[in-house]
Order: C-alpha cells, then sequence, then structure tokens
C-alpha cells in the first residue's frame, strides 16, 4: 500500500485548492477524481471570483482559460412577459484586478489540475473513493473501488462535492434534504461573439451577467441566470428541489419555460445549444453545515455545504476551504499531530474568514424563504403591475395614480402583510 | 516474451461532427481517445505477458498531445511507452506511418527481440485497415488480420482465430508476427490502482525524426501519395417503404418476396435441382 501525507477525495475548484496548498506545504499529496479528468463532472453557473482564486493561483488570468472578465451584473424580475431591470455597470472590471469572470469548468478545472501537477500533486482519475480505512478508530487513509485499491494518508481532504456520499459515511454529515439542494439546469449556447456583444452591449470581449428572479423559476425559491462566455452563453435556471418536487415541475420544463420569455428569448436567438448540464447545488446554508472536521479528516466546498446563493457566491467560498484545509494538514503533519483538536484550526480559520461569517449573516435566509413561499410569487406581480400603472401615460393625474397604485398593492397584499414581508427580509438579509 | 503494441490516439468519432456548409471536420472540444481496437490489442498482450511473462512496449506515432493516451495506456499495465512525435512526421498517410513505425519498431527489435506485434485492424478515425498490415510487411512480419481468438502462443509460432466476410478461420504463423485485432477479442480490464499510480508518474519517450536514421523522403505529405479530395457526410437515408400485412398476410408475404427478388436481395441457387435462372 502506497502512503501519502494528504489525500484529497475529489478533483473540484475545492479539492485542487487544497491540494496546491498542501503541495506548497511540502506534502506529499494525491487528488483522486472519479471522472475522466477534473472537470469532465463539475458545474456551476459560471462565475469565478478573481480574488480567491488569486490566492490559490497568483494571477491565474493571465494563463488560465477564462470566457469573460465580468463588467455588468444585471438583475431582472419577471412577471409573465413583464420584466423589471436595475444594474450596475463598472468598465473597470474589465482590468486588473477584476472582479471576476465567466468560466466554462471543464476548461478550467482541468487548467486548475495541470496547476496543481505542477505544485507536484498526483491526481489519479476514473477512480472512485468508497470508504476511509480506519485502525483503532483513526483515519488512516482511502479505499478505492479498483483492485489492490487501499492507500495510505494522514489527512484526507474530503471534497466530493455536493452529493456527499463519504462525508456521510464517515458520520461527518447527514443525507442531502430536498429542501437542502438546488436542482440546477444549464444549456451552453452558441453564438458569435459580435452578437454577444452587440445583444449585451459590450466592448470587445467583455462579459456581462443577468440574474433572473420570480417568473425565471415560476415563483419558486431560486434563480434564473444568464452569463456571456467567449462565443456562446450560458443559461440556467435552479430551485430549490423540495418546491420543484412540490409544484411538480421538472427541471427542463423550467429551462424550457425561462428560455420562452420575451426578454430571453431575444438574447438567444439563433443559438445553437452545445452543451446541457444539471446538478445540485447545496443550499443548505449556515444551519445545514456538517461537521467540518475529526481526526485526521476534514470537509470542504460544496461537501461542507459553503455557499452563499443570495450572492451567487460558491467556487470562491469553496477554494478559500480548499487552500486552508490544504494549509492545516500540512502544519498538522509537519507537528505530528492530525487529532481532531489539530483539524480544528480549520474550522476556527474558516469561521474567522468571510466563508462562515457570510453563511452566518444569512443564516436564517432559507427558512424565511421557506416559511414565505408567496414572496416569489406576488412580489414580482405587484411589482410590475405598479410600474406599469405608473408609466403609462393615460392621462390619468399622477397623485390619483399613485394612490390606485397603493390600493392595488394593498389589495394583493394587506399592510399588516407587507409590513410583516419587510421585516422579515430585513432580518434574513440584512 | 516481448509484446508491442502499436496504438492510436483518436477523436472520439462518436462525437465528431462534420461542418455542413464547410464539409470540414469540427474537431473543437472533442475528447480524444485511444482508438478502442488498439486498447483490444494492449488487453490481449498484457494478458499474454500475464500468462508467459515478458514484457509490453508501446509505440505511438502522434501530436505531443498523444502522450495522454500512452500514459493512459500505461495503467492498463503496460512497461514502457514510446511516441513517435515530430512535425516531419505530420500529414503521413498510411504508407508513410507504417514506414515510421516500422522503422522504430526495427530498433526496438535490435535491442529487444519482438516476438509479437499487435495493431488494431484499424483507426476509427480513417478506417483505413493499411497501418498495421503496412507494418507487418516492412518488418518482414506475417500478418494475422482480424483476430478475435489466440488459440495457441508457443514459443516459436502463435495461432489465431480470424474473422472473415463467411466466418472464421484458424491461421498459425511463426514468431515473430503481427497480429490486427477485433473488438470480440476480449474485454478491457479495469486498472489496479498501483498500475494507476504508476501510469501518472510516468513520462512516455518521445522519439523524433533525429532519434532514428530516417529517410525523410517516405514521411509526411512527401512520402504520402494518398490525397484527399473532398470530404463529406453521407446522404440521409431515404425512409423506407412500409407494407401493411394486417388484411392479406399470405399476399404482403408474397409481395415482399417478389420486391426482394426485384432488388437482387435473394435470388434462386442456379445449381438447386428445378431451380430456375
Amino acid at each position: 500500500m502506497e502512503n501519502f501525507d494528504v489525500i484529497i477525495v475529489g478533483g473540484g475548484p475545492a479539492g485542487l485548492s487544497a491540494a496546491i496548498s498542501a503541495a506548497n506545504g511540502g506534502m506529499k499529496t494525491l487528488v483522486i477524481e472519479r471522472g475522466d479528468y477534473p472537470g469532465t463532472k463539475n458545474v456551476m453557473g459560471g462565475i469565478l471570483y478573481t480574488k480567491a482564486t488569486d490566492m490559490v493561483v497568483p494571477e491565474f488570468w493571465k494563463e488560465a482559460p477564462l470566457e469573460r472578465p465580468i463588467i455588468e451584473q444585471r438583475l431582472a424580475m419577471l412577471s409573465g412577459d413583464e420584466s423589471i431591470l436595475a444594474g450596475y455597470r463598472d468598465p473597470d472590471w474589465a482590468k486588473e484586478p477584476y472582479n471576476a469572470h465567466s468560466i466554462l469548468r471543464v476548461k478550467f478545472d482541468r487548467w486548475l489540475a495541470q496547476q496543481a501537477e505542477k505544485a507536484g500533486v498526483m491526481i489519479i482519475t476514473e477512480t472512485l473513493v468508497e470508504d476511509l480505512l480506519y485502525q483503532n478508530g483513526n483515519v488512516v487513509g482511502v479505499r478505492t473501488g479498483r483492485a489492490e485499491g487501499d492507500l495510505g494518508a494522514k489527512v484526507v481532504i474530503i471534497a466530493e462535492g455536493v452529493n456527499n456520499f463519504l462525508a456521510v459515511k464517515t458520520g461527518l454529515a447527514k443525507p442531502l434534504k430536498p429542501a437542502s439542494v438546488a436542482v440546477t439546469v444549464k444549456e451552453v449556447i452558441a453564438l458569435p461573439k459580435e452578437k454577444i456583444e452587440d445583444r449585451f452591449c459590450l466592448d470587445e470581449g467583455q462579459g456581462a451577467t443577468i440574474e433572473l428572479y420570480g417568473d425565471s423559476t415560476a415563483g419558486m425559491m431560486g434563480v434564473g441566470f444568464i452569463y456571456t462566455n467567449k462565443d456562446s452563453i450560458s443559461i440556467g435556471v435552479g430551485a430549490i428541489l423540495a418546491s420543484v418536487i412540490r409544484e411538480q415541475w421538472t427541471p427542463n420544463d423550467l429551462l424550457e419555460n425561462l428560455k420562452a420569455k420575451p426578454y430571453v428569448k431575444r438574447l438567444l436567438q439563433g443559438g445553437e445549444t452545445k452543451e446541457y448540464l444539471a446538478h445540485l447545488i447545496p443550499e443548505g446554508g449556515y444551519t445545514q453545515v456538517p461537521r467540518l472536521h475529526r481526526q485526521g479528516v476534514m470537509v470542504v466546498g460544496d461537501t461542507a455545504m459553503l455557499m452563499n446563493s443570495l450572492n451567487r457566491e460558491g467556487s470562491n467560498l469553496a477554494m478559500i476551504s480548499g487552500k486552508i484545509a490544504g494549509e492545516v494538514a500540512a502544519q498538522a503533519i509537519k507537528a505530528g499531530d492530525v487529532s481532531d483538536q489539530a483539524m480544528a484550526v480549520y474550522e476556527a480559520r474558516l469561521r474567522d474568514s468571510f466563508v462562515l461569517k457570510d453563511l452566518y449573516h444569512y443564516r436564517h435566509m432559507g427558512e424565511f424563504f421557506e416559511n414565505n413561499p408567496h414572496l416569489l410569487k406576488i412580489y414580482p406581480k405587484m411589482f410590475s403591475k405598479a410600474a406599469k400603472m405608473y408609466l403609462t401615460a393615460d392621462g390619468t393625474p399622477k397623485k390619483q395614480r399613485q394612490k390606485e397604485i397603493m390600493q392595488m398593492l394593498f389589495e394583493q397584499r394587506s399592510k399588516g402583510g407587507i409590513i410583516k414581508d419587510i421585516y422579515g427580509a430585513w432580518r434574513a438579509l440584512l | 516474451m516481448h509484446f508491442v503494441v502499436c496504438l492510436k490516439q483518436v477523436p472520439d468519432t462518436s462525437e465528431v461532427r462534420i461542418d455542413p456548409h464547410t464539409n470540414t471536420l469540427m474537431r473543437e472540444g472533442v475528447p480524444s481517445i485511444i482508438n478502442p481496437y488498439d486498447a483490444h490489442g494492449l488487453e490481449e498482450a498484457i494478458r499474454l505477458k500475464d500468462k508467459v511473462g515478458g514484457k509490453v512496449t508501446i509505440v505511438s506515432m502522434g501530436p505531443p498531445q498523444a502522450k495522454e493516451a500512452l500514459k493512459k495506456a500505461m495503467s492498463f499495465g503496460a512497461d514502457r511507452a514510446i511516441l513517435l512525435s515530430d512535425r516531419a512526421f505530420g500529414g503521413s498517410d498510411s504508407l508513410a506511418t507504417a514506414y515510421i513505425i516500422s522503422t522504430a519498431l526495427k530498433t526496438i527489435h535490435e535491442t529487444e527481440p519482438i516476438d509479437l506485434v499487435f495493431a488494431g485492424k484499424e483507426a476509427i478515425d480513417g478506417d483505413t485497415a493499411q497501418t498495421g498490415p503496412g507494418i507487418a510487411q516492412r518488418l518482414g512480419f506475417p500478418q494475422l488480420t482480424y483476430a478475435i481468438r489466440i488459440r495457441e502462443l508457443t514459443d516459436t509460432s502463435v495461432t489465431v482465430e480470424r474473422k472473415t466476410e463467411s466466418g472464421r478461420q484458424i491461421v498459425q504463423a511463426q514468431l515473430p508476427a503481427l497480429i490486427t485485432v477485433e473488438k470480440e477479442l476480449n474485454d478491457i480490464r479495469y486498472a489496479t490502482l498501483p498500475n494507476m499510480m504508476k501510469a501518472a508518474a510516468y513520462e512516455p519517450e518521445l522519439w523524433n525524426v533525429n532519434s532514428l536514421s530516417f529517410d525523410l523522403t517516405q514521411m509526411g505529405l512527401k512520402g504520402s501519395p494518398t490525397s484527399v479530395s473532398r470530404i463529406f457526410a453521407p446522404p440521409g437515408r431515404s425512409g423506407g417503404e412500409i407494407i401493411d400485412g394486417q388484411n392479406d398476410p399470405a399476399g404482403t408475404a408474397a409481395s415482399v418476396v417478389q420486391k426482394l427478388f426485384q432488388q437482387n436481395v435473394i435470388m434462386v441457387n442456379p445449381l438447386m435441382k428445378g431451380g430456375k435462372r
């Protein structure tokens, strides 16, 4: 049986970041990935944040396969065929030190794996880790599905993604609940560069994002998204699995529904679907974060539920958690102490960073939307109606129109209800 | 025994499409794989090595990224992998490729005599089925093509069951010999973890045009008499004819038989007694 210092289960952003920092700490490091190569099984909406990635691979933008730097973020609230739009654009985001880029994971993750290999990490693909190996209750390695498949490790970092089979087997996490995950489907639609830039009002090479709320998810807790790539557009939609089951949608119908919206249709016109992807996203929030460590083991990335859906941040949380776990593993192994106490440094550092601070900040959010399923159903409609009444010039005096709007709003939702919703949102989000 | 496997990295043709406007292959984003027939040749070589002992050497020609295919091939339990890669080799057709690979095999043969060479019956990107036989011819080895079973391997000979259009043929050849293989030959194994690790750390040997004494006129575009005049997508099949047999089965059967005669799909055996021409 071959022995390693650190074995990482899973070759996504969290696992590869952990591998790079462990190898940089002088550890003999192995990543075990079940796909053909890192990236083949990995899915996200497609936005990579610069700051976190830079901490893992300094100045990655000079070499990494990125699509477009994001200079504009739009919000759309859809109600039937109507839409309310808001957004922020900053051309400075097209320059260093960038804020975020769109990426295609199958290319980016493969590149990140190459960076890990350059740092001395060994990567084994097409191999599934089935269990951890124990000796006197201590974790001493992993068991893979291959013949002669046991490997020794001083520390195992579980970065298996949202499907947390190994973390559950280890007793650190509980099986996923339909209320704690979103099911997301996405298409990559090919379009010529010029068309993308025209349709999104972009200078050459620049990118934009649109998040769509309301009817984009048929009023379910979730979001639709459109991201510009170099010569394609990623469009997708995700909603909490429990509500998709309850309201009897199929994820594909949700996506087709979004693609048929007038505001969206025009952006995609003439494109050819190149790829179809689907994945679960961990949306359990702070209260569903599993135990993050035990003797010889740390849990990172999606497996650790590290996802801030409101700000559409996930890969950066994953990478930071991986980086910290890799560093903690190296320190612990050098000190000859991989006890639970030594691993706890990982959690302490996560708590000290934006990763768990942000999750803690939004800890009531999931519960708030779960208990108030009307929010994403009635407010988009109310706001659209109000906007239409206010902006339609039909000779009604404005004072009277404003009165009518207020009346309409209170017909849809009582004054008390609105106050309750605002207070709830305030508590959950601010 | 020394087994050599000729192996090619090919685009996964199940994912290649032809651009309907330019008639060129759209290779962008298409994954590269080991030519499936070659993988069966590799599997057989490793099985024989497991049985009789010896060594498996893999030889491939291709661009530098073909290294990936060789590393993967190593994970099944091969011992050595050599990649012939040079701009001068680019553009070679099956004739020139057979020349380059056979030259490499001759060099290997001088230091480590080869007993058996395996090659896939054809590569899925070209379907020519010429390179394997071409190598055998240049090496002066007997060639056993379309093998579906190795019946016997002795110190001096190999007996092979081969697929023909009308059935099976059992053929025997003296060693050293070259065998091209069909997929029915075996089932490919799931590599063991130690072999995966060995392969992950393995760097295939790179041989270029200066590594051996090559005749430059026999390689690349210059050494390739084949020229591709046109690439096109085959026309879609026209829909078949559906004959309704619900009401008159006997009449339908008769009309089907008549149609089959008309199309020369079936015919009366003229040697049969009473047969009509």
